[in-house]
């Protein structure tokens, strides 16, 4: 296995998709979308993310280890935010006798 | 088989190539440390976020939107001539190595005038979280938990840049040395994910800071 050497116009190419989301997620953000302003921006985001990570950052080639990690650092930060916010977000759902 | 002539790989790989994923794999690992150390500060955003809502909203707006765009922009295209570095050593070609580092630096370089810019703009608008602090009065201590976030997200991302910046130094040092060849490159390589990574966190901080209350 050598290394592959991507095309110019792929590098290209996900450089100009970066730069339009970035102008959508800008122009979304003035419209008002009730909750989904945050899916919008945070959906966008991921998909910005994304596109670095299999394309800048060579995913689409890397051995399977490499995905495997990259999965692992997402999986351990979804674990960090949903047990965080469980507690936080929830407080409120339940009358606490003697508050 | 380990004879005289200038092996590219330590004695304890079996290949270059074996050398160079190992050297990947290690940079991954390593940036996976990375999501969580940021993680905490997301976490801590999120959580204050839904607490203040409103006040969120206002202090965001209180943001330049305009020079925020533009930021992640630059570090987007500096992201792009970070991949065509890293491309050109691994032709083993060295102009183009030197040349995109130097484009890279540049934008790291512009990326980080205009935070300092921003930063000089909030303290003469009474925006730092401290003594001195002056935002709508019913807003104000969440609206100073904001710019805390604010200050140690972007602070601590505009620290990775810096050290970003270094690490592209050494680098253009070894591409004028002709270090980089087809066979070696990993330290470039590694460079960039790194690069890379840092964009990936201001991906995520451009919206979440700058257009939380941009709407209605």
């Amino acid at each position: 296995m050598t290394v592959h050497i991507e095309k110019v116009w792929v590098y290209l190419l996900v450089f100009v998709s970066l730069l339009a989301l970035t102008a959508v997620t800008a122009y979304v953000s003035f419209l008002d979308l009730g909750p989904f302003n945050n899916v919008v921006a945070l959906g966008i985001a991921f998909l910005k993310a994304m596109l670095v990570v299999v394309f800048f950052m060579h995913l689409r080639h890397s051995p399977r280890l490499v995905p495997l990690v990259a999965g692992a650092a997402v999986l351990w930060l979804v674990i960090l935010f949903a047990l965080t916010l469980s507690d936080y977000l929830t407080r409120g759902w339940l009358g606490v006798v003697g508050r | 088989m380990a004879t005289s002539d200038a092996r590219s790989f330590a004695h304890h790989f079996d290949s270059a190539e074996q050398q160079r994923q190992s050297a990947a794999l290690g940079m991954w690992i390593f940036l996976a440390t990375e999501v969580m150390f940021f993680g905490g500060l997301f976490v801590a955003y999120i959580v204050y976020r839904a607490s203040f809502p409103e006040a969120f909203a206002a202090a965001s707006r209180r943001l330049d939107v305009e020079l925020g765009a533009i930021n992640t922009a630059v570090l987007i295209g500096s992201s792009l001539t970070m991949a065509l570095a890293v491309r050109g050593a691994q032709q083993g070609r060295r102009v183009p190595i030197i040349i995109f580092l130097i484009l890279t630096m540049i934008l790291g370089s512009v990326f980080l005038g205009v935070k300092a810019h921003e930063y000089h703009h909030k303290a003469v608008e009474h925006l730092l979280p401290a003594h001195g602090f002056e935002f709508q009065a019913d807003q104000a201590r969440a609206a100073q938990i904001f710019f805390c976030l604010y200050f140690a997200m972007t602070g601590l991302h505009a620290l990775h840049m810096i050290i970003g910046l270094g690490v592209l130094f050494v680098m253009l040092i070894l591409a004028a040395r002709g270090r980089f060849t087809t066979e070696y490159h990993n330290s470039i390589e590694c460079a960039g994910l790194y690069w890379h990574f840092v964009d990936i966190i201001w991906i995520f901080l451009f919206p979440l800071l700058y257009l939380v209350g941009r709407h209605g």
